[in-house]
């Protein structure tokens, strides 16, 4: 075909043994995100150790976690909710990756959790404990372990992980 | 509405690191599509861009930093952005661009850098999740696909060993490219299933690597393809979707924002029976087990099926449905947008009959190309057609 | 253009997400063009940055408070007018009939506005200078005075028009009798730049509905027409491109004018919303645009040609200046403003018996990249 494929492949030693030319930056980038109406009142009713969800009021579909409006119908959403700490774990995994992709000595357990009480399906993501990594299982029941009250923040790691029932 | 052809490709080395800089990337790519298509800049009326996060290539508003690489000076030049999906989404855009009449030759020009951010990739990728649902609990990304699979082998039964045939075939077609980062000839379903556990049920060779590259196309109208070029590929058909943010909502084991994309796509291009009338396709597979996951959104697959075609060897280069002839994300590389390359790239090349040691038997006639993005939740299709 | 809503526009909006800033945005856009989100639209374009987003990939975050879940929605990595032009190129495919478009300013939740700024120029070149991003603006403005027939009154006098204007916008911040003599007095940031001539930030969410001239029709009596768009970029190197011209804004003129068929635009234009996010951005635009008949904006803006009552009124809605800096809502904006000019709904504001108006975009520091768009009613 005659193309020219091209490309100058490095490794990693020719950046840290200063063989190429490198500039370094650290951006300035903080944010302080509105959580808005309905996450805000998911996370003051966390610190206060309940769950809630959020109602359309066009077919009763309950939200969780809440939002403000409906994405199927689009409308304002109705009231809020309080759901059972309880769920079901949708999926899961066993991961030996940190954040930045370190190795970990010890896997975390993570799952995606539905509410009792949401509409079918709707759960949120967070850890899977007091469990051996054998008896995870999509469809397990699970409940939410919470952290002392005085030590919450009003932030989903308010709830320490999911036990089974 | 106004035809569209490909008419040149080019795309650089996929490598974990390149010397050159995004800019010079894109002018590499740049370079080879346009020597392919016979064309120069000047000829060209608008470009479009496409690119992933801001935070590899480290610049805020990277299609500002990328234009003059891309050959976007002085010209109209848009950067679309889809996440994963730009690599079969921009050049949708191009596609629009030209079929509006705005404009009868464009660039579009993918890249991405993967290398600049310090610790790793994974750190913009961090950044991916909800600041206040997900963030807080310090994700990996790679959770978020290991739940995905998980659920995807639960729902319908596959074994780990059936996606790992994936990873195999997909790194060994890999070798017949000159770009490829990770092609392997002696790849086995053992080694993959033997390789270091990441986050289960992802382990390490179920993985595509992160790349630098970049890739890019010309497309031109009707009028112009058929001047300048014996092997135009026609753009018949285009289709994106995305679904919620709320990813924890749904059910992960079926792609239904892609089967919605895809459907759009099949009815511009006129297709009825995608299975029967698709000759090749190139299937996004930043993991051997989306490729699986995308046969079946694509409807080229039932629902947990595609393990099955995987199989019995269907999906191979000589099968009756060649899957990632270019070696795919898993065996080139995947240097995010810029995969372009091999999924739109390699469709165009596979239909011109270009596509080397590459190419799949039996002169294709109609091919599809498709990415994936966001937080599980978009995808981008192209039918295309010698 | 046959719907147009926003919400906005606060220095701070810590009641509502940036979903729900624009989920009222959207609903009011929606009601204005009488469509269904969920039914009638068969495509979204969302103008976005992740940067100011402070979410990677931000595409994610997009579809629902549209009302765009499982259909088609994509992400332009560009101002507002750059995703009108997506817009308007997918319906003149014939494959579109109505489509959306969204940009919207959350810059409340941004803690470090400047140190963003500077995460956009190059990296290995003027990032390593260490400067506040604005060091740019100061040497745009001092090439543009040096080589154009403007002085550093005329830019102090945009800050008092605009400013005046938007004391007649009803959800403008920054309205206020300001006189030239306060704005010349105003604190040197970057000679000749002074800190009354920088537009501060502001929240809003913007949504306007498109439609196919057959569909238009059938939705409203009031359609306002695209007669021409146009969107071009200047180099990124700061040495090679022009500081004193704006460039960009001349090139996406005559793509846009060409497509208008528009020749002679002083004389022809009724209205005309720019970007004056820096105060002598708004005359080096107007000149770029053909609107002040060569190099002299300054001494249009002296005899009046540009105020509420003058020829040209430019920015009635009192601009960034005037109104605040929305990012990559400020082009949306600008087209919003001129669709209610052109449907006689801009309330005090309104420039009487225009019909035929031309918005500006321009990306902000450090790009040289903006586009125009001409509509009709
Ligand atoms: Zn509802």
């Amino acid at each position: 075909m005659g193309r020219k494929w091209r490309g100058t492949p490095l490794t990693a030693a020719d950046i840290a043994e200063g063989r190429v030319a490198t500039a370094e930056w650290r951006p300035e980038a903080k944010y302080a995100w509105s959580a808005g109406e309905s996450i805000g009142r998911f996370l003051e009713e966390l610190q206060e150790g309940h769950l809630v969800g959020r109602k359309c009021d066009v077919d009763d579909t309950v939200f969780f976690p809440p939002r403000s409006f409906c994405q199927e119908h689009f409308v304002r959403a109705g009231e809020f909710v309080r759901l059972k700490n309880t769920g079901k774990v949708e999926t899961y995994s066993v991961s030996y990756l940190d954040t930045d992709a370190r190795r970990l000595e010890e896997p975390v357990y993570v799952g995606v959790i539905s509410i009792d009480g949401a509409a079918e399906g709707m759960g949120f993501m967070h850890f899977l404990g007091e469990v051996e990594e054998k008896d995870l299982a999509i469809g397990m029941r699970v409940k939410a372990v919470w952290k002392p009250k005085k030590e919450r923040m009003g932030a989903v790691t308010d709830i320490l992980y999911f036990k089974p029932v | 509405m106004r035809k569209v052809a490909v008419i040149g490709a080019g795309m650089t080395l996929f490598r974990r690191r390149l010397l050159e800089t995004g800019k010079e990337m894109c002018f590499q790519a740049v370079q080879m599509a346009l020597e392919e298509a016979g064309l120069e800049l000047k000829d060209v009326d608008a470009v479009v861009s496409g690119s992933a996060p801001d935070a590899f290539d480290g610049v805020h508003m990277k299609g500002e930093y990328l234009l003059d690489g891309a050959g976007g000076v002085r010209k109209p030049y848009m950067r679309v952005f889809t996440g994963g999906g730009t690599a079969c989404f921009s050049p949708i855009a191009g596609w629009w661009h030209v079929a509006s009449g705005l404009a009868d030759v464009v660039l579009v020009v993918n890249e991405e850098k993967m290398s600049s951010i310090t610790p790793h990739p994974q750190y913009a990728f961090a950044n991916i999740w909800d600041p206040i649902l997900d963030r807080p609990l310090k994700p990996n990304l790679v959770w978020i696909f290991a739940m995905e699979m998980n659920r995807y082998m639960t729902v319908y039964g596959i074994e780990k060993a059936d996606i790992a045939r994936v990873a195999v075939k997909n790194k060994r077609n890999a070798v017949d490219h000159p770009a490829a980062q990770l092609a392997d000839p002696n790849i086995t379903v053992d080694d993959v299933l033997n390789s270091e556990v990441m986050a289960w049920p992802v382990q390490r060779l179920d993985i595509s690597p992160p790349s630098d590259g970049a890739s890019a196309l010309v497309l031109a109208s009707e009028d112009v393809a058929r001047q300048v070029s014996e092997t135009p590929v026609w753009i018949s058909g285009v289709g994106w979707c995305i679904d919620s943010t709320m990813w924890t909502n749904r059910d992960l084991s079926f792609p239904e924002y892609l089967a919605r994309a895809a459907q759009q796509a099949y009815g511009m291009a006129k297709i009825e029976n995608p299975r029967k009338e698709v000759d090749v396709v190139e299937p996004y597979d930043p993991f051997d087990y989306k490729e699986l996951h995308h046969l079946e959104g694509l409807l080229l697959a039932d629902k947990g099926e595609a393990p099955i075609l995987t199989r019995e060897g269907v999906t191979q280069r000589d099968g009756e449905l060649p899957t990632c002839p270019s070696g795919g994300l898993m065996g080139v590389g995947n240097p995010i947008a810029a995969t372009m390359g091999i999924k739109t790239g390699e469709i165009y090349w596979q239909l011109a009959g270009k596509a080397g040691r590459r190419q799949v038997p039996g002169s294709p006639q109609v091919g599809v190309c498709q990415a994936w993005g966001d937080l599980m939740q978009f995808s981008s299709v192209m039918v295309m057609r010698a | 253009m046959v719907g147009i809503g926003y919400e906005g526009f606060p220095r701070e909006t810590p009641h509502y997400s940036f979903k729900e800033l624009t989920f009222e945005a959207a609903l009011k856009a929606y009601e204005d063009a009488g469509v269904d989100p969920r039914k009638d639209v068969d495509s979204f374009v969302v103008c976005e940055e992740d940067y100011w987003a402070g979410w990677s990939i931000s595409d994610e975050g997009a579809p629902d408070q549209l009302g765009g879940v499982l259909r088609p929605l994509h992400t332009v990595s560009g101002d507002g007018l750059n995703g009108v032009a997506n817009a308007f190129m997918q319906i003149k495919t014939g494959y579109f009939d109505v489509v959306v478009v969204e940009a919207h300013s959350k810059a409340s939740d941004i803690l470090t506005y400047e140190g963003i700024l500077t995460f956009a120029f190059d990296p290995l070149f003027y990032r390593l200078l260490n400067a506040h991003p604005h060091f740019l603006a100061g040497l745009e403005m001092d090439a543009f005075l040096e080589d154009h027939e403007n002085t550093e009154e005329d830019c102090a006098e945009v800050v008092r028009k605009n400013r005046e204007n938007a004391r007649h916008h009803e959800a403008a911040s920054f309205g206020g009798q300001t006189s030239v003599q306060e704005v010349m007095d105003s604190e040197v940031l970057f000679r000749p730049l002074k800190a009354a001539e920088i537009s501060p930030l502001a929240d809003g969410s913007i949504v306007l509905v498109l439609a196919s001239a057959e569909k238009a029709r059938e939705l409203t009596d009031q359609p306002i027409w695209i007669r021409g768009i146009g969107w071009s970029s200047d180099s990124p190197w700061l040495e090679t491109r022009s500081l004193a011209e704006a460039r960009y804004a001349r090139w996406a003129a005559d793509q846009a004018y060409r497509m208008a068929g528009l020749e002679r635009p002083r004389r022809r234009v009724h209205v005309a919303e720019v970007d004056d996010r820096f105060a002598y951005k708004e005359l080096q635009h107007l000149e770029a645009l053909g609107l002040a008949g060569g190099n002299r904006a300054g001494a249009l803006l002296r005899e009046g040609f540009y105020e509420m009552k003058g020829d040209l009124p430019a920015n009635p809605s009192g601009g960034s200046l005037g109104v605040g800096n929305l990012l990559e809502a400020s082009g949306l904006f600008r087209v919003m403003e001129i669709v209610r000019q052109l449907r006689g709904q801009a309330g005090e504001h309104q420039v009487e018996g225009a019909t035929l108006g031309v918005a500006q975009s321009w990306r902000g520091i450090p790009t040289a990249t903006g586009g125009v768009a001409v509509l009709e009613a």
